[in-house]
């Protein structure tokens, strides 16, 4: 009885917040798009009774759906979105792993000092964090200035509103996500293992790709979903350092739903999207499902 | 024809496998091994005996190459080890946590050496599978390290260490993982494979009775020295030190002054008792301070005061140690002394002639107690 309770919160809070907001918006993406308060019908009206109910069904279509295919602005902005959140992920990955492993070698009492640099970004406003990058990014911005002070270019380089700002803000951004678990992946790892692997005749650089790597598997893993994950929907830095040039669903979604107003098309972008992330989502929770055993 | 007795630290013409020559390792201010220089021969079982912090996982250490001596040389068949990395030594370590990689399988673990070496294929499955044999693991190859028990894991360390036909395996507290009952079955274990595979073995251990079961030398090391060097028999009965006497089992150690006797010496101990007598070759000066070492299961202990031993000291039972097949008893001396007596317990307890409180009698023979001078 008291599991069944303790088991309960978490579904109830699951259920709450996130099976009837996704109901919600998948009834306003079977909607048809309307001028009124709110932008959609048709309304639930109980006090009609079963024909209301009936009425309300009724009038609920695929119609946004399929107008999603018409348009090839739609698929363009996924299949963009989805490749750049892979070499974002890639690039994450390469920035992230030497600094994870610098950690997880470092002195003892470096250690917490060292976890506290990678999370201090977050204290900050993520929104600042991204507008400074244009200050930074811009033609006129501090890089710019630098290298042109430095000599090593003699005209500003365009960065800001290019796929480049969107691949720096992305790796920026979602960096921590990619250390902390192969910080702790790196951090168990017994040393030993690694003079054994000597011992049996490895260099340390093959030592490194036939022990440690493998052993970091399951963080490495871990943090390239963390990334990808949220970088698929990511609004804020491709419309703030990507300009018109980047073609992202978030930012399509955003158009759709402040700027046109069209909540139901909005909708379907969205409950789209979400199907496209459940696939990646269901892949991570059963390596971690996988990691719990073999720890277990 | 009878054969030939394995000693070849006593033969000057044998050519040691191994040799030290004035190592001594410093990691800043502390000197973890003392200007040392001893030799190992092929074939040999060899222990390193000591306390932790004795320095005896750093020579090891230094043998497989991840640590440097500060000075001297380690010459391993003649050939200076210094400049060659732990990767391209002849020298394989079974390591104290074993060591075994978790994501490979027990087979996996075992080929990793060969397949470092670029062995061809065939050679390699023919090697593993006669490591597996060896170390009776053939019905686990395709399991992972943590699918199998600690004993288990002991063993592919073994397999793993042993795959590369090393001509040197060094084992850092092989043992220390496993209970006891396991950990006997596996020390005759360790010395069977040792025979049949003709390595040259070299065991860290702080555990006597390991080390003196296992070993066919066992060097008592304390504080970054080799105290004593000598086959477990000679650790045993003529300890060269009151360190190694009191390192290896039970002893009770009498001080005094030494006098020429005959074929020994006369130890007087306390006023107004007898001196006592141990026939030893040691060259002592009349009067020096001197340590008599005794153990206990070579004093005898009586109601009456036993006729014809020079050695006898009359004291009271405070302290019985039952331990089922034998029982240690602890006697006070009137100077307040404690000497143990060891006895097999033969008969059934109730039986027991002693018991607390009990006046008796101690004695021992000439030669069953060693005169030590320090």
């Amino acid at each position: 009885m008291r599991r069944a309770v303790l088991i309960l919160v978490p579904y109830l809070w699951l259920l709450a917040l996130f099976l009837v907001p996704f109901i919600i918006v998948l009834k306003i993406s079977l909607s048809d798009i309307a001028l009124a308060i709110p932008p959609y019908t048709p309304t639930l009206d109980l006090s009609e009774g079963w024909a209301g109910i009936k009425a309300f069904f009724g009038a609920l279509d695929f119609e946004n759906f399929w107008f999603l295919t018409t348009d090839d602005l739609y698929w363009k902005a996924y299949l963009s979105s989805v490749q750049i959140a892979i070499i974002a992920t890639l690039l994450t990955l390469l920035v992230g792993y030497p600094i994870a492993y610098g950690m997880a070698n470092a002195p003892d009492h470096w250690r917490p000092t060292l976890m506290l640099l990678v999370i201090l970004p977050f204290w900050t406003s993520f929104l600042i964090r991204v507008y400074s990058w244009m200050g930074i990014l811009s033609n006129e911005g501090y890089l710019n200035q630098f290298l042109l002070w430095t000599g090593l270019i003699s005209e500003p380089l365009t960065i800001l509103n290019t796929p480049i700002a969107v691949y720096i803000g992305i790796v920026y951004t979602y960096l921590p996500f990619m250390i902390l678990p192969i910080y702790a992946a790196l951090e168990r790892m017994d040393g030993s293992l690694l003079e054994a692997a000597e011992d049996l005749g490895c260099s340390r650089l093959s030592a490194f790709w036939l022990v440690t790597i493998p052993l970091s598997r399951n963080g490495i893993i871990a943090g390239c979903f963390l990334v990808f994950i949220p970088t698929i929907g990511e609004f804020v830095i491709p419309s703030l350092l990507g300009g018109s040039q980047t073609l992202m669903i978030g930012k399509v979604l955003w158009e759709e739903f402040f700027n046109n107003r069209d909540w139901p098309v909005a909708s379907a972008v969205a409950v789209i999207l979400l199907l496209i992330l459940i696939i990646p989502i269901i892949l991570f929770q059963r390596n971690e499902q996988k990691n719990r055993e073999a720890d277990g | 024809m009878p054969e030939k007795i394995f000693e070849p630290w006593n033969d000057p013409d044998a050519k040691p496998l191994i040799q030290f020559k004035g190592v001594t390792k410093r990691f800043g201010d502390f000197t973890a091994i003392d200007n040392q220089t001893f030799d190992i021969y092929e074939r040999e079982f060899f222990a390193l005996l000591g306390p932790s912090g004795c320095g005896k996982t750093t020579m090891m250490r230094m043998l497989a190459g991840f640590e440097k001596p500060t000075e001297g040389t380690i010459l391993l068949a003649g050939q200076d080890m210094a400049p060659i990395p732990p990767n391209k030594r002849a020298v394989n370590m079974m390591f104290q946590s074993y060591a075994l990689f978790p994501h490979l399988s027990v087979w996996e673990n075992i080929a990793f050496g060969l397949k470092r070496d670029g062995r061809p294929k065939d050679e390699i499955a023919a090697r593993v599978s006669e490591m597996l044999k060896l170390t009776r693991l053939e019905k686990f190859a395709k399991r992972k390290p943590h699918q199998i028990s600690g004993g288990q894991r002991q063993r592919v360390a073994l397999a793993r260490s042993l795959a590369k036909a090393p001509k040197l395996l060094l084992l850092d507290e092989p043992l220390g993982a496993l209970d006891a009952k396991l950990r006997q079955a596996t020390q005759f274990e360790l010395m069977d494979i040792q025979e049949k595979t003709g390595t040259t073995f070299v065991i860290v251990t702080h555990d006597q009775e390991e080390a003196m079961t296992v070993a066919s030398r066992v060097a008592v090391m304390d504080d970054g020295k080799i105290v004593q060097a000598d086959t477990p028999a000679r650790i045993y009965e003529s300890p060269n030190s009151v360190y190694v006497a009191d390192f290896i089992g039970d002893v009770t150690i009498i001080e005094g002054t030494a006098r020429r006797s005959g074929d020994g010496y006369e130890i007087s101990h306390t006023e107004g008792l007898p001196a006592l007598y141990a026939v030893s070759d040691a060259q002592l000066s009349d009067g020096q301070r001197v340590f008599l070492a005794i153990r206990p299961e070579k004093v005898e202990i009586t109601a009456d005061k036993p006729e014809n031993k020079r050695n006898a000291l009359r004291g009271k039972i405070i302290d019985i140690a039952y331990l089922g097949n034998i029982s240690t008893y602890h006697v006070a001396l009137p100077s307040g002394q404690i000497v143990k007596a060891q006895t097999a317990n033969t008969r059934r307890l109730s039986r027991r002639s002693f018991t607390w409180e009990d006046e008796v009698w101690l004695s021992w023979t000439d030669t069953a107690a060693v005169l030590l001078e320090h």
